[in-house]
């Protein structure tokens, strides 16, 4: 309790002193209204529901895209690493799209999907598959020889072999690249609702800080930012789990 | 050859294909036969070939001349039949020592509770009773190999392939091994192909002791090495010290010969 009341004094310092100047007006209160109006308009809008309802839409957005991307992304790296004929047809397409800034795509999928769910669900599933791909690609690759023969004498199937050794082996770096994905998943939703939605969080900060209710908009701008970050912790002690094996 | 051969190699060659640089000739007309619960040692320098020949037995590599048939059939992939035990104990780490021995025996498809059951048994067997939970990098090289050979054995294949499996042990774990192999050996009888560098190793071990020539491997000789294993002064008997001199001689030669063709 003590440590972590320590490890965050900074924040709490930060919020202070943020405080302190927007109350003394030392900066405009429109580019930073004070932190306990902000906090009031938080209260205000999970009260009303405003929050919530559109929170709900962009978590169902992210989660579906990201769960999307893991279970493609995976098939597709693991596939890329044991049969050579898909790596040979897919390697140069991951290499391409690569380093394309997804953000890019936001218009194309708007043109493919229309204004709702889908065309937000398809760019975070593209945007977020490749590393996971890379992920599972790199981690299946480096499974053991050994292990591979192992369960084959055993009896296992090649299909069954790749489930029960070449998956297992895979896991951390595959792990690793879902948490990228993760920290994309809400990149990608923000940017895209802020640009056209008409619900979720990027819509709400995006209508906010149109109508000038400026604190209300940095209420949705913390809230999300909360949510990443609790996001990934949870992530974290999920995957400290998992890999518990290798202490 | 007191009863019929189990596993037959008949003029097997193989050529070693590296991703870059030429291709080398691992193994050039390898014939030998194994008889039925026979304890048999493959000796030789490093880079003989005789862990290749192993892996051709077990069908983890393609025959491509020759044959190999085990029980009258052809090698064709691996099986259950024929169990291996590797040199760095290829334990699954993601799985505890229970779960290692389970693997195979789900594999066989053994109702649960029956291979519970063969589980415990053979966790007990190599003395491992209080470390069924650990997961491998909680153990030490001994209890990892002990856990290797516990798993191969809990589903029972007839025949034991072994790639240098005390060669990352340290000698005084080396030794408690060689006697609790030939212990379990004893109590169920199996096909043995015993891999190793290890002369005395050998002689102590195996019924037979196939030395391997130098790189391209073939077999150089065949000697006979049956002792009374139980007799705790074995490794100062006479027969014994004899027999491993003869045999040290015929390695030493391909030893030489395989530093020559190196430099």
């Amino acid at each position: 309790m003590k440590r972590s009341l320590i490890r965050y004094l900074p924040l709490l310092l930060l919020a202070a002193g943020w405080e302190l100047v927007a109350r003394l007006e030392l900066v405009s209160s429109t580019a930073l209204p004070p932190l306990s109006d902000v906090i009031a308009a938080w209260v205000d809008m999970i009260k009303d529901g405003e929050l919530v309802t559109n929170g709900a839409s962009s978590l169902y957005r992210a989660a579906v895209g990201l769960a999307l991307s893991v279970i493609v992304g995976t098939l597709v790296g693991i596939s890329m690493a044991w049969w050579k004929p898909v790596n040979v047809l897919v390697a140069p397409l991951v290499e391409v799209f690569y380093p394309l800034p997804k953000s890019a795509l936001i218009p194309v999928t708007v043109i493919w999907l229309g204004f709702g769910d889908g065309s937000k669900i398809l760019l975070i599933f593209l945007g977020c598959m490749l590393p996971v791909t890379l992920g599972a690609f790199n981690g299946a690759r480096s499974s053991e020889q050994v292990l591979v023969w192992s369960a084959r004498s055993m009896g296992a199937s090649r299909l069954r072999m790749l489930w029960d050794v070449v998956l297992p082996s895979a896991m951390p770096e595959l792990l690793n690249g879902i948490r990228t994905a993760l920290a994309l998943a809400f990149i990608l939703l923000v940017s895209s609702e802020l640009i056209v939605a008409q619900k979720g969080f990027g819509y709400l900060i995006g209508f906010l800080g149109a109508n000038g209710t400026y604190d209300a908009m940095y209420a949705v701008v913390f809230t999300v930012a909360f949510l990443g970050f609790a996001a990934d912790r949870i992530y974290q002690m999920f995957v400290h789990r998992v890999l518990l094996w290798r202490q | 050859m007191a009863s019929a051969a189990q596993i037959v190699i008949d003029r097997v060659n193989h050529l070693y294909r590296p991703p870059r640089g030429r291709e080398v000739l691992a193994l050039d007309q390898v014939s030998f036969e194994v008889a039925n619960r026979e304890f048999v040692a493959l000796l030789g320098p490093s880079g003989c070939g005789k862990s290749t020949l192993l892996y051709l037995i077990g069908g983890f590599l393609p025959v491509e001349t020759g044959a190999i048939t085990v029980d009258g059939k052809k090698v064709t992939g691996p099986g259950p039949d024929r169990g291996i035990v590797f040199q760095h104990f290829a334990l699954f780490p993601w799985k505890t020592v229970r779960g290692n021995i389970l693997y195979g025996l789900e594999r066989q498809g053994m109702p649960k509770e029956q291979r519970e059951k063969r589980a415990m048994e053979y966790i007990e067997l190599v003395g491992l009773s209080g470390f069924e939970d650990s997961y491998p990098s909680q153990l030490s090289g001994g209890m990892k190999q002990r856990t290797a050979i516990a798993r191969t054995l809990a589903f029972d294949p007839n025949i034991l392939l072994m790639d240098e499996p005390f060669g990352a042990l340290d000698a005084q774990t080396r030794g408690l091994m060689q006697s609790e192999l030939l212990r379990i050996w004893q109590r169920t009888p199996k096909t043995v192909i015993f891999v190793t560098h290890d002369v005395q190793e050998a002689v102590y071990l195996a019924d037979r002791v196939a030395v391997m020539s130098a790189r391209p491997g073939r077999i150089k000789a065949v000697v006979g090495t049956k002792f009374e294993k139980n007799d705790p002064d074995i490794f100062k008997a006479k027969p014994f010290v004899e027999k491993v001199d003869e045999i040290w001689h015929l390695v030493r030669e391909e030893a030489i010969k395989a530093q020559g063709t190196r430099a």
